[in-house]
């Protein structure tokens, strides 16, 4: 049988008002998962999550806070694996310097990509036609 | 964002009537809870019991709130947590920080 193909394409704003919609259409691609052998609801709340957390960094980090700016956010399933990627129009910012939250567990900022990197099995961020792209790959075992 | 204050004795409650606490609203809660210390009031519980979704940011905000009270000589305490909610906490290790409890109750019981 052919493996299933899905593939989400969107465009939003650079605003915090458009995580939530965002969110939601991954958990939803979660959700439209035939092979899945997982908990279905715990990768769709994972999905969401690195979602948010990789858009806000767009927006607040690359784009700061720019609201004429848009962030671009591709989701691709193929064969067993999850594949999204952020793009940004930004300068980028280095995710390799930043620390592990667990030392300074009472920082309020700095936990995001530290969730991403639990959550996702691959995760780069590079330069990309004149701004940044984040991919962030997942095993759909 | 939608949140119930509501005192109960030298406790202020704030339920968070979210579905979720993103980067995009957890500013309000912070914002409230800092209006809080401003009056003193410094022995806090958040419930979340609403609450579906929390990411980095709406857990900066409670970290934020925790430190601020903990600065005063309150305490800043959390109940109703989602099992998606805890999870996160667990994944930051924040589970090891908050005092959680299950109800409103039993929280307010604690102080």
């Amino acid at each position: 049988m052919k493996n299933e193909r899905i593939e989400v394409d969107i465009k939003v704003p650079n605003q915090t008002r458009y995580l939530s919609l965002i969110g939601k259409i991954g958990e939803d691609v979660a959700r439209t998962l035939k092979k899945y052998k997982g908990d279905r609801e715990e990768l769709a709340y994972h999905i969401n999550l690195v979602l948010t957390e990789s858009m806000t960094n767009a927006i607040r980090h690359a784009h700061e806070g720019d609201p004429t700016k848009e962030v671009h956010i591709t989701i691709t399933i193929e064969d067993k694996e999850l594949c999204i990627k952020v793009y940004d129009q930004g300068q980028g910012f280095d995710i390799s310097t930043l620390p592990v939250p667990e030392i300074r567990c009472l920082e309020e900022h700095g936990r995001g990509v530290f969730i991403i990197h639990t959550l996702m099995d691959s995760v780069s961020y590079r330069k990309f036609n004149g701004g940044h792209v984040l991919e962030m790959i997942k095993a759909l075992q | 964002m939608i949140l119930k204050v509501e005192e109960k004795g030298e406790v202020v409650v704030i339920q968070v009537k979210e579905e979720r606490l993103d980067a995009h609203n957890s500013g309000e809660l912070k914002s409230q809870m800092l209006s809080l210390f401003e009056e003193s009031k410094n022995h806090i519980v958040i419930d979340l019991q609403e609450v579906r979704f929390v990411d980095s940011s709406g857990l900066g905000a409670l970290v934020s709130g925790f430190k601020n009270a903990s600065a005063r000589n309150g305490n800043l305490k959390l109940c109703g947590l989602q099992p998606q909610v805890k999870s996160m906490f667990e994944l930051t290790r924040l589970h090891r920080v908050f005092e959680i409890f299950s109800g409103l109750e039993e929280a307010l019981a604690s102080f």
